[in-house]
């Protein structure tokens, strides 16, 4: 009788040794390795609306209009009129009418997403190879012709955030609403 | 004791699986021997005591297709499906033709498919510039933005994770345009209208668990996550999704993840729209409000009659579609035929599907066949009978929030004339009186 207490004793006592083993093992192993500042400036190129994070660099659209004579033209047409792809000009004031023209310029509400797509994901056949400074002025060209600056406004870190971008008031955000259900 | 002669194949095939054990293979030996006798005895008395049987001395092969009298194919390392069903794929569609070859989708054949898993080889693909060739060993993922420690993680610490295996759909949020912005139906299958749509039984990491280590700054409200393709895909969401039911996938149908699907590793928002499941993850950067980038302003967004746009239209609608019959397709004769079809909801789990044969007019319950899991499809079955007249088959699905699959007519009431995007409307396909299934617009 005693042994047999004894070894129900043993088992408890092992028992709960093995499942507190088990809970304390962390769920959350911490195998990240902390970025080096270095690291950071490579992986960190997306730029908002705030233009956070913009490279110092510049340029307008006349020196655009040479970049995008090279680079863009054969996509996306004489001028950004588009054809074979999408039209970049245009549009303006469309948007509310039966037949609206959705482009850089009369539909995207800020200037930062044309900096930031461009310089990650064109030109198609090379994405990032354009220098910061061809990123600025190419973007200054697409502005230029949908008539938000003038030819020779220089397009900068300093002012690319501030830009008005006609369609800057055009979205209601929907972040916070379920599905949209239509009645 | 004398056995049957399939038991007695049966011990035989168990001898074959115990060669590895030399002692189990001995016994069984002595075993089957003593079998084999008993059998060849039985068969010989038959034999004799048979004049007919005895006369017609010929071996059954001739009885027997050629599969079943020669030996099959050898063991391979991977399997195909069989060659007779070389023309179940996905259908192609390139945005800009051969300019972009790598910039479209490849859409699943949801009517040539079953059940609720999407092979993996048929899971839809819609990509920007191309499916890349990732080294995992050269991979990493980076959280950084408003956190304590932004941190790197190898392929190879992340396949250390503790994990979990959910089934998830994701559904591309241009799904289902051309029935919207195509002013007649066009004819098409199902897959190629509504095959942005598939299923996997996903493994990975919950992103909550990566973004507790990196420490995340109370001003943190959004996430922006970064593909490492050709097109830098970037999306961005809420916080709140992130810590509720993100998941960093590495794994689709118990194999790694495929390389159109995201290789080495996916973002899942499960029930989201399919474009911010984010293929080929390789940053998440911790933001005070959205980055606003390309795909989630100029496309992805919703434009309504009066020149606005609805933005970050996350959810995706309760949704269902018949797969069998649709588009394309042709009832032999009139009878019995199965409605079978697709249901999900971004808004978890579908509660209710319901059919109509004419059009809207009238509704019966289908019966949901299977696992019914959140934010995965679910399978609808419904016996018909076809008079051979002409017909309009419809199927509605109701969620658990009590949401109901809308007409296409309120779509197009609720949106600027070329919305597209979010149309989880209802389907019809027409049988016509010679048993042709065509697209249509009621």
């Amino acid at each position: 009788m005693h042994t047999y207490k004894k070894i129900i004793l043993t088992f408890f006592v092992l028992g709960s040794a093995i499942s507190c083993t088990t809970s304390s093992i962390p769920q959350s192993p911490k195998l990240g390795q902390a970025m080096s500042p270095e690291e950071l400036k490579k992986i960190d190129i997306s730029i908002g609306p705030d233009g956070i994070g913009l490279p110092v660099g510049s340029g307008n659209a006349k020196l655009g209009a040479k970049v995008y004579q090279a680079k863009c033209l054969s996509c996306h047409g004489e001028k950004g009129q588009g054809k074979p792809v999408d039209a970049l000009v245009g549009g303006i004031g469309s948007l509310s009418s039966n037949k609206p023209v959705r482009t850089v310029g009369s539909f995207w509400p800020h200037a930062s997403t044309l900096f930031d797509y461009t310089r990650r994901a064109m030109p198609l056949q090379s994405p990032k190879s354009l220098t910061n400074n061809e990123v600025y002025a190419v973007s200054a060209y697409i502005l230029f012709l949908n008539g938000i600056i003038s030819e020779d406004y220089e397009l900068s870190n300093q002012n690319l955030a501030q830009i008005k971008m006609p369609n800057h008031d055009g979205m209601i955000d929907f972040s916070k609403e379920k599905a949209v259900v239509y009645k | 004791m004398i056995k049957t002669k399939s038991e007695f194949q049966e011990s035989r095939s168990l001898k074959e699986i115990s060669l590895e054990s030399a002692d189990l293979a001995s016994q069984e030996n002595r075993q089957s021997e003593s079998d084999r006798r008993k059998f060849m005895r039985t068969s010989l008395l038959a034999l004799a005591s048979s004049p007919a049987l005895a006369l017609a001395d010929e071996s059954i092969q001739k009885d027997f297709p050629s599969w079943s009298t020669t030996p099959g194919k050898g063991l391979n390392e991977y399997g195909q499906p069989s060659k007779f069903e070389a023309g179940i794929k996905r259908g192609i569609a390139k945005s800009y033709g051969d300019l972009a070859p790598g910039t479209g989708s490849a859409r699943t054949p949801i009517e040539k498919l079953e059940g609720i898993i999407t092979p993996s080889g048929l899971h839809f693909d819609r990509s920007h510039n191309g499916t890349p060739e990732i080294d995992p060993s050269k991979h990493q993922l980076s959280i950084h933005g408003l956190v304590d420690t932004p941190l790197n993680f190898s392929v190879q610490s992340l396949l250390r994770y503790p994990m979990i295996s959910r089934t998830y759909f994701i559904e591309c949020a241009g799904n289902s345009a051309a029935n919207i912005i195509a002013p007649e139906p066009i004819q098409a299958t199902a897959g190629t209208l509504h095959g942005l749509i598939s299923c996997s039984d996903w493994t990975g990491i919950p992103l909550s668990v990566l973004l507790k280590e990196a420490g995340v700054n109370p001003q943190g409200k959004w996430v922006l996550a970064e593909g490492a393709d050709a097109s830098g895909m970037s999306r961005s969401f809420p916080i709140e999704k992130a810590m509720d039911n993100a998941m960093i996938a590495l794994y689709q149908n118990g194999e790694r993840i495929r390389p159109e699907q995201g290789y080495p590793m996916r973002l899942l928002l499960p029930g989201w729209e399919g474009n911010m499941n984010v293929k080929w993850l390789r940053s998440l950067k911790i933001t005070a409000g959205p980055t606003h980038t390309k795909d989630e302003t100029s496309k992805y967004t919703d434009p309504l009659a009066n020149g606005k746009a609805r933005q970050f239209t996350f959810e995706l609608g309760v949704k269902s579609i018949i797969t069998k019959p649709s588009g394309l397709m042709k009832l032999p004769n009139k009878g019995f035929y199965e409605i079978s079809g697709i249901a999900w909801s971004g808004a978890g789990k579908v509660t209710r599907i319901e059919i109509s044969t004419n059009g809207g007019k009238d509704w019966f319950d289908a019966q949901i066949d299977g696992p019914n899991q959140p934010y995965c499809l679910v399978r609808f079955r419904a016996p018909w009978s076809w008079n051979g007249e002409p017909a309009f088959l419809q199927s509605r699905a109701i969620d658990e929030k009590g949401n109901v699959q809308p007409t296409r007519a309120a779509y197009k009431a609720n949106n600027a004339v070329d919305g597209r995007y979010h149309n989880n409307t209802i389907v019809t396909w027409a049988v016509l009186a010679d048993g042709s299934v065509q697209n249509a617009y009621l």
